[in-house]
């Protein structure tokens, strides 16, 4: 068998990545921060970033989003006209203008990723208006859809976020982010503040969301079962470096590294 | 008849770094090809690595060497190696596995859970309905739990959930683990036409089935995995 023929690419598959990192390192200290991370992303993929506190997602994911400029290593990504954009080589307005529309990100806390004083249809219409809609109606429209998307009653439109519960305000962060389409979301601990009840419901939404929107996900998370319910791949990080990375079912079911096999196993089962 | 799975020289160890690095060979030197039509049924007491062949050829464990190769959109795929997006695609189109177990998600009914694989690829929601309905009905589902989630369902009534999911669509090639384990007569026998039909379509099984009576009304060939020494600490 020749080497060409050992792996043929899978059909049904995007044959070109969506998003590029090489070598991505920031570094606050020995072993703090984030060190060699390369990966590419791939349409309507999922990637989990899975680690203990302190190990560097975090900080892993303020560089990939555009927030840090890392020490060394690059960002790319393609953008909707399949022309490549180096993050950190484009200008502060172009990175913020992709923020605003190819992308997304959903904060762990919801307040920190809605403007608290304004109503949630406004909260909604935020990107579209950024885009160039001015049309009321369109606008109104866009909310009461979404609203509706995320499973919060249409006639909360003109209520304030911070009237909302917890799970309400984040199901709205995430409709103020996916109005505008978005090719790519950033989430970081998305149900980390929430109860487990209305965990399953975000949970459940959002795998939704993420297969009819063909959306490419990087989601940190501490939570394996979250993990399993909603990312592809895995990338295990530990003091600053990826130990492990591969198909979510294989990282679990069967972790190769000492500390994945700690992690996985120190997991209660209910 | 086509080779729709070519397996060669198949090795699998654990290596447990919590449990002083024991290592444990599971499986070595496997080979064996499975046609189209065909039924492999895989031989050996408990703890010679069936399950753990079915899970590795699936993808959810790592093999220690050797090749799996898979006919997967009119091509051959290994995927001893391949990207995890690959081996979703495989998942998605070509190889299916069925278990007695089902992985429930809190808040999904039980007819999205079986319609979910046709979704994945793209089936009509009128279509894939149908479909679900149909073999739910099969089953013995009762109708008033279609829309419930099944986690409050007993034992044997998710097991069958999990079946109409895993024969919810065709697939080239259909992993089966102890698809019949502690069902009853009748919805054994529709267990039993289900692999019929599959395979009349050309599926390539590969199964573990304890029950003999069934083992030998489905097998058309045994994969003998009794080893002399299956595990060894070093």
């Amino acid at each position: 068998m020749s080497a060409a023929e050992q792996l043929l690419p899978a059909a049904g598959v995007g044959t070109e990545p969506l998003f590029a990192v090489r070598d991505l390192t920031r570094l606050y200290g020995p072993d703090k921060g984030c060190q060699g991370v390369s990966f590419d992303l791939y349409p309507g993929e999922v990637l989990g970033i899975v680690g203990e506190s302190g190990s560097g997602k975090s900080t892993l994911l303020s560089l990939l989003c555009g927030r840090c400029p890392p020490d060394r290593g690059s960002v790319q990504y393609r953008d909707a006209a399949g022309d490549w954009l180096d993050l950190y080589a484009a200008s502060e307005a172009e990175r913020r203008t992709l923020l605003r529309t190819e992308w997304g990100f959903v904060e762990q806390n919801p307040r920190d990723g809605l403007r608290m004083g304004v109503s949630a249809g406004a909260n909604i219409g935020e990107r579209l208006m950024a885009q160039g809609v001015r049309h009321y109606g369109q606008l109104r429209a866009a909310g009461l859809d979404w609203l509706k998307q995320v499973e919060i009653d249409p006639a909360r439109i003109d209520d304030l976020p911070r009237t909302f519960s917890g799970g309400m305000q984040q199901r709205l962060q995430i409709a103020r982010n996916l109005v505008s389409s978005p090719k790519l979301v950033f989430m970081d601990e998305p149900t980390g503040g929430l109860d487990v009840s209305v965990q399953a419901r975000l949970l459940d939404l959002l795998r939704g969301l993420v297969r009819e929107l063909d959306l490419a996900v990087v989601i940190v998370t501490h939570d394996l079962a979250v993990a399993r319910l909603l990312a592809d791949r895995l990338m295990v990080m530990r003091r600053s470096r990826v130990v492990e990375s591969g198909l979510t079912d294989q990282i679990l079911d069967d972790p190769q590294h000492p500390y994945t096999q700690l992690l996985v196993s120190s997991v209660l089962q209910p | 008849m086509t080779n729709l799975i070519e397996v060669r020289d198949l090795a699998k160890t654990f290596t447990l770094h919590q449990q002083h690095g024991v290592s444990l060979q599971v499986l070595r030197g496997l080979n064996f090809t499975v046609a189209a039509g065909e039924c492999l049924v895989l031989h050996g007491q408990s703890g010679a690595g069936k399950s753990t062949l079915l899970r590795t050829l699936y993808g959810n464990y790592l093999p220690a060497g050797g090749s799996i190769r898979i006919r997967h959109a009119g091509d051959w795929l290994e995927l001893v190696g391949a990207e995890p997006r690959q081996v979703l695609a495989v998942r998605r189109q070509t190889l299916g596995y069925v278990s007695q177990f089902l992985r429930v998600i809190p808040r999904v009914p039980a007819l999205e859970v079986v319609m979910e694989p046709a979704l994945a690829r793209g089936w009509t929601r009128v279509d894939a309905e149908a479909r679900a309905k149909a073999l739910l009905t099969r089953l013995n589902i009762p109708e008033r739990l279609w829309q419930l989630a099944p986690g409050t369902f007993s034992g044997g009534e998710q097991q069958r959930v999990n079946l109409a999911r895993g024969f919810m669509v065709g697939w080239p090639v259909m992993l089966l683990d102890e698809p019949t384990a502690s069902l009853d007569e009748a919805n054994a026998g529709v267990v039993l036409e289900l692999i019929g039909e599959a395979r009349a379509a050309g599926s390539a099984l590969i199964g573990i089935f304890h029950d003999r009576a069934i083992r030998e009304a489905v097998a058309d060939r045994y994969l003998d995995m009794t080893q002399e020494d299956l595990a060894h600490a070093s």
